[in-house]
């Protein structure tokens, strides 16, 4: 199988799509529209928001593992300014920030 | 529905009333028509009983064990845990994408699916009700320490608290942090301080084995 290939690379800043649409979207209301690095890429999977209805999810996307500063996704995180948030998301779902 | 199961020793116990609930008798009704029509069959559905209540957390003590006894396991295990897992005759065939996170000194990781429940069934069993609900779902993304402290965990500043919601393929096992003063254990009793939470990352390890299971 040949290594998987993606649009992002480690260490690009990707910013998640500020968007709603209907259907089953794996992609969290609390992370929409924030932005940060893209830590690494998981693979090439079968896309949820198709399979949930019964179809085949083909072609598969590329999934990423996105990491967020807590202090940068909530107003209110007061505790320690390291602490992180990681997100595993589809790349269609991303651009580049 | 009465108590034909017992054994003889047992009759003079007065059982409770087991009431059904709606979904329970709904379930039922559903598993004697599909039998009945020939979609499935007992054997069927037994083994897959059976395959379920194979897997339980003491899966995952044991992964966790064996990776605290000896680092070569545990790079194994970091590498490729479906491989490792294949090591120990645990089968997590189903996971289509396994990672296990690192505690150490410096970080904690906690681990939720925010969207409904997934969890490392094959490494840990069936999840907690806790973990199903709202109120976890919520706060461990707003408020990791807040939660760790509900189960007794208090972390300094100095440690990171890394969650993990896994939104997609992937499922998170937490590879807790070894006690400290437990260098003669052997594997079974390091396992013994492995719990179900420490895997999901709520709380450390126990640091001593319980009363009562020495």
């Amino acid at each position: 199988m040949n290594a998987a290939v993606g649009k992002f690379r480690p260490g690009d800043r990707v910013r998640v799509r500020m968007e709603d649409r209907p259907g089953h979207i794996r992609t969290p209301f609390y992370i929409r529209g924030k932005t940060d690095g893209v830590k690494k890429m998981h693979g090439q999977f079968l896309n949820p928001e198709s399979l949930a209805y019964g179809r085949d999810g083909l072609p598969k996307r590329p999934l990423y593992l996105i990491g967020f500063y807590q202090v940068e996704v909530w107003e209110n995180y007061k505790v320690s300014k390291s602490d992180k948030l990681y997100v595993d998301i589809y790349e269609h779902w991303l651009e580049l920030a | 529905m009465g108590n034909d199961h017992l054994g003889k020793g047992e009759q003079e116990h007065e059982h409770p009333k087991h009431e059904l609930s709606q979904h329970a008798k709904r379930i039922y009704a559903i598993r004697e028509l599909l039998l009945e029509k020939g979609v499935l069959k007992e054997e069927e559905i037994q083994r897959q009983i059976d395959y379920m209540e194979a897997r339980s957390p003491a899966n995952g003590a044991r992964l966790v064990a064996r990776a605290w006894a000896d680092p070569r396991f545990k790079a194994r295990l970091l590498a490729d845990p479906r491989a490792a897992c294949a090591e120990m005759g645990i089968d997590a065939t189903s996971i289509n994408e396994f990672v296990v996170l690192e505690n150490t000194e410096k970080v904690r990781h906690l681990v939720v699916c925010t969207l409904c429940s997934c969890y490392p069934r094959p490494i840990l069993g069936r999840p907690p009700d806790w973990y199903k609900s709202f109120n976890y779902r919520k706060r461990a993304v707003v408020d990791p320490r807040g939660v760790m402290r509900e189960f007794g965990m208090e972390l300094p500043d100095s440690v990171e608290v890394r969650v993990h919601d896994s939104t997609a393929d992937i499922r998170y096992l937490v590879l807790p942090l070894r006690p400290a003063g437990t260098d003669g254990m052997s594997e079974e009793e390091l396992a013994r301080l492995v719990t179900r939470d420490s895997m999901i990352g709520v709380v450390d390890p126990l640091q001593e084995i319980p009363e009562g299971n020495r």
